[in-house]
């Protein structure tokens, strides 16, 4: 699991306006949330905006916060949901088929080159990681925030399952599709530098 | 010989969550197993969905927030006194 050092806070103080806890609040989690939002949407920029917003409706909507789910949970969901609504806005024409849960079809894996097994240097070039953020980008956005909350940001899936007002059924589909699917576009990447290497070894 | 004994490669996907996550019954986990000795396929999709799970968990954390972010954050909230003090 992730290992995360992120230290408990007294929702009390929180709650009474306190301005030192809030701040280590927004300390420990500035990280996070920015890295969920640059993930989600790709830009920098964009990204920045989310983070703000985000801890401005935290501050706006602490009063309401009745912890029924845990405090990082909470706070994931507003970011998550300002970041699907700026990706809403930049593009507001969304597709009819959007339902990721509907197409079983689209999920079958169709490559099989087996690229485990090459050297760790291939997987930590500079190619490497952007191939990475670029099968991100990729990913339907519901299916992408599931991927993030739980791969990159270690929810369980009960906490995703909160954090995005899904199932756990749903979070489960949707996250072995991501999974899939990212796995797919890196066969891709990797399957290619697999060929090379082989043709390497056989001209020597 | 139990019922499960055959399990087709589009059972191995329906179950490839669980089985990635640790979640998946011991004798589930086996049934897995057995089926990616015969079957080249499930194996290799097994094992590179594990290694792009990895991949992400090992490299895609590290993120580097844009020049002042993190002041114009506390800016925003009117936090500028806590700006200094970045632990
Ligand atoms: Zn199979």
């Amino acid at each position: 699991m992730i290992e995360t050092n992120i230290p408990e806070f007294s929702i009390e103080l929180l709650q009474a306006g306190d301005r030192v806890e809030f701040a280590r609040m927004v300390e420990a989690y500035y990280g996070p949330i920015y890295r969920l939002a640059l993930k989600m949407l790709g830009d920098s920029s964009d990204a920045e905006d989310v983070l703000q917003n985000t801890f401005l409706k935290a501050l706006q909507y602490l009063p309401t916060f009745e912890g029924r789910s845990s405090f990082s949970t909470w706070l994931y969901r507003i970011a998550a949901n300002e970041a699907l609504m700026l990706l809403r806005k930049r593009r507001p024409t969304v597709p009819v088929d959007e339902n990721p849960d509907d197409d079983e079809d689209g999920f079958m894996p169709a490559q099989f080159s087996d690229w485990c097994c090459l050297p760790e240097q291939d997987f930590l070039t500079a190619e490497s990681k952007r191939q990475l953020d670029q099968a991100i980008q990729k990913l339907p956005e519901t299916l992408r925030v599931v991927f993030l909350l739980r791969d990159i940001e270690g929810l369980s899936i009960r906490d995703t399952s909160e954090a995005l007002g899904l199932s756990e059924t749903a979070v489960k589909t949707r996250l072995l599709r991501a999974r899939l699917q990212l796995r797919e576009s890196l066969s891709t990447y990797y399957g290619e530098r697999l060929t090379y290497r082989m043709n390497m070894e056989t001209q020597e | 010989m139990s019922k499960h004994d055959q399990l087709t490669c589009h059972d191995i996907l329906g179950s490839l969550g669980d089985y990635l996550d640790g979640n998946l019954r011991a004798d589930l986990c086996e049934e897995i197993e057995n089926h990616m000795r015969g079957c080249e396929n499930c194996r290799v999709v097994v094992d590179t969905t594990s290694k792009t799970i990895y991949l992400y968990h090992h490299t895609a954390r590290e993120v580097e927030l844009p020049n002042g972010a993190r002041e114009r954050l506390f800016s925003a909230l009117k936090l500028d006194d806590f700006i200094l003090p970045k632990r």
